[in-house]
């Protein structure tokens, strides 16, 4: 029985632009913010208490970064010119299951003057189009590893702890008859690769491959009706921070993953101990050390331990990444989808490094360069 | 048979053209916010912070501290001479972060060291955009 959604979600605030017609002086990502000033204001409503954000054209992450917001909440959903009604449909859902408190919707486009124009990436006129890629940015191994000095400057974080993730990662990916890498690696075979970006090495990169995947949901009743034992969604998660990796708040922590991550565990009443098995996107090898301590595994600072006591590994008290991950399975360039797969088969029962007794999985996994965060916590118990 | 890409520049928006007019002088500027008393950056036509408009363009004094880096060996169109490169986030000393490059100095970690002093040059690009760059503080 579908919850009554009917008269539960209202519009407190709207408006448009100062102006509308020839604006040559204010380019597309401005004409987003200038809207949603003037209906914070026609809201009356605090900005710091919006924590949902939809928009089209530009991205929500970039509109959010923009104004200051940090949502918990994100609807990127661009199809066109109707997106603006698929957002009210979706910030229904997401406001009648908790997800977030206020959503706010923006549009701005410079159709006419075409001052700023957005679009995925961001031509030179956008903002790391402005403040990024002048200095030599180069896809991901340029920007993404762009944190990890100043965590090992924070908590001694050494470059030995960096590569065992790459050695974790490839122990599983072993066991792994569709991984891409399978032969075993050593501290040193990491730290003896080609260097890519310092502190990177090329085996501390993940796999560049083609491939993809596919899930299906339904209700959990119509669910008894399919062959497969069903994985239940316990919690989700979401949100965004930077729309560069040069303006994140504090280089030594992800805020997105933390507050994607909080969400989730919030909505699945779990606690960090009952989750069995971890699956937590490794673009490169610092990035599920990042989840690790943000989702509160460890503490800040432990994740180079345990990654360096192969906590994560084969035989460790926490199995991260038992597919091979992005590292040694296969990474196609959107990898989040196979962090996805990985959780179900463990929790059917499938996997090729199959875990005895998993009953809740968890798959995270960042947007851009930290930019975007989410989280998925399931289970197969019933 | 190859074709040499260009070097990434920036497209100033209305909201950032007084920052890259500064750098054309020489002159890093960054937006202040007046009511919450705090420079803020990247520019934007209000504060990020608290949505005002009484905010106002500053000449800031060029100084800050080495953040955070990578050394990126592959380099981007147009930087062919110059790898491997940093790629780094300057604190400056009036607050806000920024990405540059830190030049002047051998791009190895040992020269590099997290929080230690930097200055801005300036490299005029072409006749319009002029780009803030670092280098290691002079009597640091």
């Amino acid at each position: 029985m579908a919850p009554d959604l009917r008269k539960q979600v209202a519009i407190i605030g709207a408006a448009e632009t100062d102006t509308v017609g020839v604006i040559p002086d204010v380019s597309e990502i401005q004409l987003h913010a200038n809207a949603a000033r003037n209906a914070i204001r026609d809201a009356g409503i605090d900005k710091n208490l919006i924590d949902g954000i939809a928009s089209a054209g530009q991205s929500p992450v970039a509109v959010a970064d923009y104004l200051g917001i940090v949502p918990q909440y994100l609807d990127g959903t661009s199809v066109g010119g109707c997106s603006f009604m698929i957002h009210v449909s979706h910030a229904v859902a997401a406001l009648t299951a908790g997800y977030c408190n206020y959503v706010l919707i923006t549009h701005g486009e410079s159709g006419r003057s075409r001052v700023g124009k957005g679009g995925f990436g961001g031509g030179a006129s956008s903002i790391p189009g402005q403040f990024e890629a002048p200095y030599g940015t180069f896809g991901a191994p340029s920007q993404f590893p762009v944190p990890i000095v100043r965590h090992m400057q924070k908590y001694g974080t050494t470059e030995e702890q960096l590569a065992a993730v790459a050695v974790s990662t490839r122990a599983w990916a072993a066991k792994n008859t569709r991984a891409m890498m399978r032969d075993p690696i050593t501290i040193d075979d990491v730290l003896n690769s080609r260097l890519i970006s310092w502190p990177l090495h090329l085996l501390e990169c993940c796999l560049v491959t083609d491939g993809g995947g596919a899930l299906i949901l339904t209700t959990a009743e119509k669910a008894r009706d399919f062959k497969k034992p069903p994985v239940y969604v316990l919690g989700t998660g979401e949100s965004c921070e930077d729309v560069m990796v040069s303006t994140m708040h504090d280089f030594t922590e992800s805020r997105s993953f933390k507050t994607s991550g909080d969400r989730a565990f919030r909505l699945a009443g779990i606690e960090r101990k009952d989750v069995n098995h971890l699956q937590l996107y490794d673009a490169f090898v610092h990035t599920p050390m990042y989840a690790l301590e943000a989702l509160g595994f460890v503490k800040p600072g432990e994740s180079g331990p345990f990654f360096a006591e192969m906590r994560g590994a084969p035989g460790g008290e926490l199995p991260v990444n038992t597919n091979g991950g992005g590292l040694s399975y296969t990474h196609t360039g959107m990898y989040g989808m196979f962090a996805l797969q990985e959780s179900v088969r463990q929790l059917r029962g499938e996997a090729e490094a199959q875990l005895p007794n998993v009953k809740i999985s968890l798959a995270h996994g960042p947007g851009g360069m930290f930019s975007a965060a989410g989280t998925v916590i399931m289970t197969n118990q019933g | 048979m190859t074709t040499r890409r260009q070097r990434a520049l920036p497209q100033p928006t209305p909201e950032t053209q007084p920052y890259w007019d500064g750098c054309k002088q020489h002159e890093l500027r960054l937006q202040y916010c007046n009511d919450c008393k705090a420079f803020f950056f990247y520019p934007r036509a209000f504060c990020p912070t608290c949505l005002s408009d009484n905010i106002e363009w500053r000449t800031v004094s060029g100084k800050g501290t080495l953040h955070t880096y990578v050394i990126s060996q592959r380099p981007a169109p147009g930087f062919e001479d110059e790898a491997p490169y940093v790629i780094a986030v300057v604190r400056l000393n009036e607050g806000p972060h920024l990405m540059s490059n830190i030049v002047n100095v051998e791009p190895k970690p040992e020269n590099l060291k997290p929080d230690m002093p930097l200055e801005v040059i300036f490299a005029e690009m072409n006749e319009t955009i002029t780009l803030p760059r670092f280098q290691p503080a002079k009597g640091a």
